[in-house]
């Protein structure tokens, strides 16, 4: 019988051993040797029935497919721009994939130039290539505002439950923020009231291991945000960017018959059968989601399909 | 183990009062550099390593690039002050062998397929050198390389052995290796499975003295894994 030999959110450091036996199976940031489960960076454990992961604490990005990143433009050539989006490799953003209408032979400094940011959701991963696209509701240049750096083991937390902790920080300054998966907040907003959002996003930042933390930074804003004023509304704008099941449909249907390029664009998003690939190609698709409806539909995956809901809910931590 | 009197200590006993099995006084610390991705300070004694990590990164020229795996670049130096004896500073032919050993005892242990194209720096300085200079540079660069969120099959745990007038002793001191006839043995292994990433000697030694050398490096190791283990956690409980 296997045996368990670390507790749910212990630290762990490489080479450690997790667990004993057959009955447990590693996921992420684990790897098992004859029959022990090892750790294979430092991070927290996550014990989900038998599957035994670590939670990266520290590290670069790891770019997957359906995550909304913020990218900085580096570099770019006849068709494509180059994007800086904090993993070893640069992003590749085709023409084809940007909002913007390009002419034939136009000089794509018009519409991104060096030093733009730009919100993306990454269409395409593989080795060493990771390919943008702008075809998503939301998705665009971003103007003046403020960038933060949070880590990208920090966005679950900073975003919280369905979005809970971001809302609250975007309602109570009246802030526009866009957090990306990458690790980079842009908060636009009033100067003071941008000042307010970014010490709560570092509120959260270094207090990210703690429990009831809304409550902490609702209380927080109260008392930092007196005296100054909420300008109306555009503060959900960007509300669509956090409400990652419902445009699915949308693209799902646009892509239908306008999207004949077919590959990578519509392979990465979810078709009907994905359930039963391999469990490590599912794996990397950490917004791999579908409408609430669908769920269920395979039981057999069911404890994978939990762990990657939590995860992308942030209820992890 | 025989322990006989080294050069003046009382019998059992070596210059600066250990016993032969016994580690110079240890500490280490990690993200202790904040702009590097991942750094760690390490102790033993007189000898102070400090590691950062930087990368993964495109590895540039790109005809260094592999697209298969990516490469671990090390860079060893001592500072100028670190000796009594003033350091020219800049690669020589000393630290050049030192950082591709050092290289070549962390690589076993990094996931580097999973980065290809890119490279990992490690820069290790000795701010402050008493022998055994390469083994709290891996020490320190491992911690750096697992502070750095790297993917790792383990940790590497490095310590010197040697026989200092017939008697095998552990982390050796200057003033030990400076003893006439003196062998030293840098090693450094892999914790969980006991294996060597490196393996270094100078001097005459027999056969048993190497067994029982490597025997007691292997021994010692655990503690300078638990230490390094002990710092990776305590920087998350202040934290």
């Amino acid at each position: 019988m296997g045996k368990l030999l670390v507790k749910e959110k212990d630290i762990v450091v490489p080479g450690e051993d997790l667990a004993e036996g057959m009955d447990y199976l590693p996921v992420s940031g684990a790897y098992r040797e004859e029959d022990k489960i090892i750790a294979n960076h430092i991070g927290v454990v996550s014990i989900n029935g038998r599957l035994v992961k670590v939670i990266p604490l520290r590290g670069k990005y790891t770019p997957k497919v359906g995550d909304v990143v913020i990218a900085k433009v580096v570099d770019m050539s006849f068709s494509n721009w180059y994007l800086d989006i904090g993993c070893p490799q640069n992003a590749m953003l085709s023409v084809r994939d940007a909002t913007e209408f390009v002419e034939k032979g136009a000089d794509l400094n018009q519409f991104y130039s060096f030093g733009d940011i730009i919100v993306a959701r990454i269409s395409k991963v593989m080795r060493g290539t990771v390919e943008l696209t702008m075809r998503a509701p939301g998705l665009r240049k971003l103007g003046v505002g403020r960038l933060l750096p949070v880590g990208s083991s920090k966005v679950p937390r900073i975003i919280g439950k369905q979005g809970s902790m971001i809302s609250v920080i975007k309602e109570k300054t009246g802030c526009r923020v866009i957090v990306g998966q990458n690790g980079l907040a842009w908060i636009q907003g009033d100067p003071k009231n941008e000042m307010v959002a970014v010490q709560a996003l570092e509120l959260v930042n270094t207090n990210s291991h703690k429990e009831g933390l809304t409550d902490e930074v609702t209380k927080f804003l109260a008392k930092h945000m007196k005296g100054l004023t909420v300008s109306p509304d555009h503060y959900k704008d960007d509300d669509q960017l956090y409400q990652e099941h419902q445009p699915q449909e949308r693209r799902d249907h646009r892509g239908g018959y306008r999207d004949n390029r077919g590959g990578g664009y519509r392979d990465n998003r979810r078709g009907g059968y994905r359930d039963n690939r391999g469990g490590g190609y599912r794996d990397n698709h950490r917004n791999y989601d579908r409408p609430s409806s669908d769920r269920g539909r395979d039981s057999s995956s069911h404890d994978r399909r939990e762990m990657r809901d939590a995860r992308k809910r942030g209820g992890y931590i | 183990m025989t322990t006989k009197t080294t050069k003046k200590g009382t019998k059992g006993k070596r210059l600066d009062g250990r016993g032969p099995e016994d580690l110079r006084d240890m500490d280490a610390k990690v993200s202790i550099i904040p702009r590097a991705d991942g750094s760690a300070m390490f102790r033993s004694g007189n000898t102070v390593a400090i590691a950062g990590v930087y990368g993964p990164r495109e590895l540039h020229p790109k005809f260094l690039q592999n697209p298969e795996r990516g490469v671990l670049r090390c860079h060893y130096s001592m500072m100028s002050f670190s000796t009594t004896e003033r350091v020219r500073p800049g690669p020589n032919r000393r630290s050049r062998e030192i950082s591709m050993v050092i290289e070549k005892a962390l690589t076993p242990v990094l996931h580097l397929e999973q980065y290809p194209n890119s490279v990992i720096d490690v820069f290790i300085q000795m701010i402050q050198t008493d022998a055994g200079t390469r083994c709290a540079g891996i020490t320190a660069a491992a911690l750096a390389l697992a502070d750095a969120g790297i993917p790792m099959k383990d940790m590497v745990s490095s310590v010197a052995v040697g026989v200092v007038n017939g008697t095998v002793v552990a982390d050796l001191t200057k003033e030990e290796e400076d003893v006439e006839g003196t062998v030293d043995i840098p090693l450094a292994f892999l914790p969980r499975t006991g294996e060597v990433t490196l393996l270094q000697m100078d001097g005459k030694l027999s056969q048993k003295h190497l067994k029982e050398s490597l025997l007691l490096g292997k021994k010692v190791s655990k503690k300078i894994y638990d230490l390094q283990k002990k710092a990776i956690k305590e920087s998350y409980h202040h934290a």
